[in-house]
């Protein structure tokens, strides 16, 4: 199988890179069972990181590590440290609520909140005091607006609810309503798995685009779409942390059995 | 005609018959609760109706010192008893207020006794055989007719059948029902919110739940018991009053509004929760702003139903004793007042056919005021309800 690999706007490996989030021996228990065994990764600023793996091996699990939105579930016990930069997250004096503010999320299922294209934008800045109502705001709006890729198609239809848009619009809307609150991370769990070939391109894109200004953490089941977009990936199975490399030897060379098999489809 | 059928199944014969007997009988048993229905209505409004009009005499009336002294003399014998004597009794206030009918003799017409009122709709009567020529007489001259009954809609309870009115009910229940609602309402949706989102899941909320489900199934007269310790015995609030009633009312539905709230809460998918979380916000940033919103029609549907059995409810007051004779308006919540439900209660003790026409007149304002919260419920859950 063959990978169309992205290298042209690809961060240079080695250059300098630097750390953004550090999990170090990270075990996470849903009550009795285990889910993660040990995730020890480093993942590297204004990059695209990948996450893949067979269902159920904890991608999702580990991505909700990374902002504490497994503090959610109850039963969940975590144990082991996430640094973002250069803070445990987990330490006692840190606030779940801030970190989900700089570490943000975008989720499989488009899920705007049932308000207007503005509103599911401006609400969030406006409860973090980023800026007030009026012109500030709209300006953040149309900006973020824009950032998603978004703004030409509803600079008209601001005071639409954002659950008529279509489904990758919606995406987008959602991708804008992330960056709005500035972040400097943004966790996104198989973001295009719900959307057509054609919006998945377009948040494709955006990710390439919006690499530039923040850390992108994706998880994806299209191997495809890893190869296209990604920096590194990482494979998980089973709890575990398999291989982690940049994309192109992970694709390319992978070291591991496993890894190989399962990205040339050969299970998983 | 082809002679082998490729469909043919034996079993298919006694299948359908299966089917037949079931659709028969779901059928009967629709049937039959319709036919109760429908009896129960007309039941209702044959016997009602009527107690929306009450009959009245013209007759002339003398108006001076000496009938204002003693008002049965206002009347000239043969017609005396077929006054009402709420009329005799108010007379000479009327009289004292307008002071221009003095020492004049004027055809008026005044309110007429309940036994001729029963007996103008063709009801179970006592006139005598005298007093019924009279009438018949009266009848063919036109001085005796039913009007509307402004009494019943405009006073309270009395004890002189054609003198009684459902309003001191009326704004009872409505003084009632608002301390209800001004009690369960909030502290209901508060501690849905709390149980739903705040409390940890564990033994203490699953104890919480199962007590809070088997409370909305506990029978209502024990709320009044409990109203009674409470409210009465233990705070001192008065007697029969609206809020006492409405504390106790509160009390029964509580446990219902926490449910509904529950159950609405539960339901604001949990997408619009995470995406929420994910930005970076409070609790109560997601509750108020988010989740509350979306429970809300949920929430006032339940609510409106709970109030509206509430409203209903008679059993739990006996027990606060609102259920009693109550003539005034009430025009505060500690004065004693009765309810629409106690009211018809009441009534349907009482011997008198008029009475017993103003239960069913009384069950018509009632029926129609709970259908109309339960119009309202299904309105707000449309009106709210937010597409996805
Ligand atoms: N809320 C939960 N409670 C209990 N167990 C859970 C919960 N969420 C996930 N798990 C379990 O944890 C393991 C990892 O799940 P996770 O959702 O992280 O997998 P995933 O790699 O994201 O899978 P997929 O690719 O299907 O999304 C699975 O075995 C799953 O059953
Ligand atoms: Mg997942």
């Amino acid at each position: 199988m063959k990978f169309d690999i992205k290298t042209k706007a690809r961060t240079p490996i080695n250059a300098n890179r630097q750390i953004k989030v550090q999990s170090e021996d990270l075990k996470l228990w849903y009550g009795q069972k285990q889910a993660l065994f040990g995730i020890s990764m480093d993942i590297y600023k204004n990059s695209i990181t990948a996450l893949i793996g067979p269902s159920g091996c904890g991608k999702s699990t580990f991505l909700r590590c990374l902002n504490r939105m497994n503090d959610l579930i109850t039963g969940v016990n975590v144990d082991g440290k996430v640094i973002i930069d250069g803070k445990n997250i987990y330490d006692r004096d840190v606030d779940e609520v801030s970190v989900r503010k700089k570490i943000g999320m975008v989720f499989q299922q488009p899920n705007p909140f049932p308000k207007s294209i503005y509103e599911n934008v401006s609400y969030a800045p406006i409860k973090h005091g980023i800026v007030k109502k009026g012109s500030d705001c709209d300006e953040l709006v149309e900006n973020s607006l824009k950032s998603a890729g978004l703004w030409n198609e509803v600079k008209d239809i601001l005071k639409n609810p954002g659950t008529g848009l279509s489904g990758g619009q919606q995406q987008r809307l959602c991708i804008a309503r992330t960056i709005a609150v500035k972040p400097e991370v943004i966790l996104m769990d198989e973001p295009t798995s719900a959307l057509d070939p054609i919006s998945t391109e377009k948040i494709e894109e955006l990710m390439i685009e919006l690499r530039k200004d923040f850390t992108i953490i994706t998880v994806t089941h299209n191997m495809q779409q890893a190869a296209r977009v990604s920096d590194y990936t990482a494979f998980f199975h089973l709890g575990k942390l398999i291989e982690y490399a940049d994309t192109e030897s992970i694709f390319v060379n992978p070291k591991i059995k496993q890894t190989e098999d399962y990205i040339t489809g050969r299970f998983g | 005609m082809s002679t082998h059928n490729p469909f043919f199944d034996p079993t298919l014969k006694k299948r359908h018959l299966a089917d037949k007997i079931f659709k028969f009988v779901a059928l009967s048993a629709l049937l039959i609760a319709v036919s109760f229905l429908v009896i129960f209505f007309t039941d209702i409004i044959s016997k009602g109706l009527p107690s929306y009009k009450q009959a009245y005499v013209n007759l002339p009336v003398t108006y001076n010192k000496d009938t204002v002294a003693d008002s049965s003399y206002a009347i000239d014998e043969e017609h005396y008893e077929l006054v009402s004597r709420a009329w005799y009794r108010d007379m000479p206030m009327y009289a004292t207020a307008h002071p221009e009918v003095m020492n004049k003799t004027t055809k008026e017409w005044v309110l007429a006794d309940d036994e001729v009122d029963q007996y103008l709709k063709g009801h179970a009567h006592t006139l005598t055989d005298e007093q019924k020529v009279v009438v018949d007489k009266m009848i063919k001259e036109g001085s005796v007719e039913l009007q509307f009954n402004s009494i019943f809609f405009s006073t309270g309870d009395s004890k002189i059948p054609e003198n009684s009115g459902f309003l001191s009910s009326v704004v009872g229940s409505i003084l009632t029902i608002f301390i209800c609602i001004a009690f369960a309402f909030p502290i209901g949706v508060m501690s849905a919110i709390y149980l739903e989102e705040f409390a940890k899941q564990g033994k203490v909320s699953t104890f919480l739940e199962i007590n809070i489900n088997n409370l909305a199934a506990v029978p209502s007269i024990l709320f009044g018991l409990l109203g009674l310790a409470i409210f009465i015995n233990l705070f001192g609030m008065p007697r029969s009053s609206a809020l006492v009633g409405g504390l106790t009312l509160g009390l029964m539905t509580l446990p219902v509004i926490i449910v509904a709230g529950r159950t609405a809460l539960r339901s604001v998918p949990a997408s619009i929760r995470q995406a929420a979380y994910g930005l970076g916000l409070t609790k109560w940033q997601v509750v108020k702003d988010h989740v509350l919103p979306l429970g809300m029609p949920g929430i006032l549907t339940g609510s409106i139903i709970g109030i509206a059995r509430a409203m209903g409810e008679t059993a739990p007051l006996i027990i606060v004793g609102m259920i009693a004779f109550i003539p005034d308006i009430p025009t505060s919540f500690t004065q004693a007042s009765t309810v629409m439900p106690a009211q018809i209660f009441t009534w349907a003790g009482m011997p008198e056919g008029a009475y017993v026409e103003r239960v069913s007149g009384a069950i018509m304002i009632l029926l129609g005021v709970l259908l109309t919260m339960n119009a309202l419920a299904i309105y707000f859950r449309k009106k709210y309800e937010i597409k996805w």
